[in-house]
């Protein structure tokens, strides 16, 4: 299918439509990832900055604030990713069965949460989960607890409150795809499994979760580079609190560039860390997904 | 026996976390119409105050224009953002070499690049173009959505869908005289009507919902667009939670209204980022 011609017109032609649009990678993505490393590499207040080698490096691996916005967006990741992805393909196995009544219904309402802005969504949960919020106000109409739970002041609690939120938003945005990989799957293979006498706890896991195995590694991936930059939903629900208990490395590069004196140096080498674990995980996945294809 | 009860479970599987996701949303509407009191004191039927909310809320913010603001980043990025990966898609499909094949690789890897990790270089770039070009440098319409017209997701998306494309639809239109930028206006921008129509709406909905870089480059509060413009209103200490509400469910309006009509290229556009 590849059409080599290579005549000059294919060159020109081709050289005219692409080169404003990688102009334009360069500038805004290439150019200020490369601008963030040299900075990193510089320290200063404002515009004041002096070349310092690695220095800020070594200043991050003694931060306990970068240590504590680290660890917290890595527990983030390692609770909440695998909670979603299980839930995302768990519900499309259930809202794949044609006999389901009512399968568009739940569909929408499970997929509705991903159209909602990251800022707007935040703000509900915020006040769902606030001291006199309707979530505490339900246990204790129910007896359950006999003094509101202070979710968002607690450090466990607001990592809770942060994942059940994110679950919320982005598990029917995950169902999708597993729901498109299931329609390509043929019916027959289960009908044949039928035949043979395997019940459809044995189907999933012999069957369905096998071919969904692409899926799942995508899903996966994914949501591990956004959990990694995770910033909407902290900001806006504990901005960051109780004390950094709920700090991310993307609020904290925030927070080190334009909330406290700009520190641009320093938060450049936050920055570039981030960025090497991103750019490490999404080689591995397009590695793995070209082996695939 | 155990088929049926196995439904059963499915159901009611189903209908309790269906309840559970809904809940956000029943919450967010019967707040928006209840006062600030019956909010935090749990009411969770409609009430009679949406008009009050409203009032409050014309009164106090400035909805109007922080959606006017975002409509102006939305339309701009999405148009532009169209514009620039749909020729970029196309040029890197129809007049493929090896070369152009190469930049696509290297354009691909910027799909790396986690966009935190480059807002002080992208915040420093737009102080300099401030100094030349103040209409496009930092708290102008156009810094909110520059650094998004050419993405390597749009240019991927496109190239993808073009593949699908007809060339022999080309060699008609070269035959019928047309040059090179007419073939693509004339018959491919028709052509693809549906790949255009995915990529607008995923465009618009990432544009109308941003926010990080928005609060960066968008200084002051007359350019303010609608997330920012909740987050301030969130942030503060003694929130009316009925008027919040109604001004969240509010925002909300555009996007939902997409997905209901367009439900059909939504999913299409969303899964365009793994075929």
């Amino acid at each position: 299918m590849m059409h080599m011609s290579n005549t000059k017109r294919t060159k020109v032609m081709g050289m005219l439509f692409i080169a404003i649009p990688t102009l334009l990678i360069l500038l805004f993505y290439f150019y200020p990832m490369l601008r963030s490393f040299l900075l990193s590499l510089q320290s200063g207040m404002g515009v004041n900055l002096s070349w310092v080698g690695f220095a800020n490096y070594r200043r991050l691996l003694a931060d306990p604030v970068f240590k504590q916005a680290f660890s917290n967006t890595l527990i983030f990741l390692i609770f909440q990713v695998p909670i979603m992805v299980v839930l995302a393909m768990f519900f499309a196995v259930l809202l794949n069965q044609k006999t389901l009544k009512l399968r568009g219904l739940f569909r929408t309402i499970v997929y509705l949460p991903s159209v909602t802005s990251l800022v707007a969504y935040s703000l509900v949960f915020k006040y769902l989960f606030s001291n006199s919020g309707i979530i505490n106000q339900f246990l204790m109409s129910l007896s359950i607890i006999d003094s509101p739970i202070l979710w968002l002041s607690d450090p466990v609690l607001s990592k809770i409150v942060i994942i059940i939120a994110i679950t919320w938003r982005w598990t029917g945005y995950n169902m999708i795809f597993f729901l498109s990989a299931l329609q390509n799957v043929d019916p027959g293979i289960y009908e044949a499994a039928d035949i043979d006498g395997a019940n459809s706890v044995q189907q999933f896991f012999k069957i369905t979760a096998p071919l969904l195995k692409p899926v799942i590694l995508f899903t996966s991936v994914t949501s591990t580079i956004g959990t990694l930059q995770l910033f909407d939903e902290t900001m806006n629900i504990t901005q960051g609190g109780p004390g950094n208990a709920t700090l991310t490395v993307s609020q904290y590069i925030y927070d080190l560039s334009f909330k406290y004196t700009p520190d641009f140096g320093y938060a450049s080498a936050v920055s570039f860390v981030i960025a090497v674990v991103i750019i490490v995980l999404s080689a591995l996945q397009m590695k793995v997904g070209n082996r695939n294809d | 026996m155990t088929k049926n009860s196995n439904k059963i479970l499915t159901y009611i599987f189903l209908v309790f976390m269906t309840i559970v996701f809904a809940f956000p949303f029943y919450f967010l509407i019967v707040s928006a119409t209840n006062t600030s009191v019956d909010v935090t004191s749990g009411r969770m039927l409609p009430g009679a105050a949406i008009l009050d909310n409203w009032k409050a809320l014309a009164e106090r913010t400035d909805l109007l224009r922080a959606f006017k603001n975002s409509s102006i980043v939305a339309v701009g990025q999405t148009t532009l953002a169209l514009l620039v990966g749909s020729m970029a898609g196309y040029g890197f499909e129809i007049y493929r070499t090896k070369t152009t094949d190469f930049i696509f690789n290297f354009l691909l890897s910027s799909m790396m690049i986690p966009f935190a990790a480059i807002i002080i270089p992208l915040f420093q770039l737009f102080g300099l173009i401030s100094n030349v070009a103040p209409g496009i440098g930092i708290n102008s319409y156009a810094s909110a959505f520059l650094p998004y017209i050419s993405t390597a997701f749009l240019i991927f998306f496109f190239r993808q869908n073009t593949k699908m494309f007809s060339r022999e639809l080309l060699e008609a239109g070269r035959i019928d005289g047309l040059s090179e930028f007419g073939l693509f206006i004339r018959i491919y921008l028709p052509t693809m009507k549906n790949t255009f129509a995915a990529a607008a709406i995923i465009t618009f909905m990432n544009s109308w919902n941003n926010y990080l870089w928005p609060l960066i480059t968008l200084l002051t509060p007359d350019k303010q667009t609608v997330p920012l413009l909740l987050s301030n209103l969130g942030s503060s200490y003694a929130p009316d939670y009925g008027m919040m509400m109604l001004a969240i469910l509010i925002s909300m309006v555009p996007t939902l209204i997409i997905f209901f009509v367009l439900q059909k290229y939504f999913v299409a556009g969303m899964l365009g980022s793994v075929k």
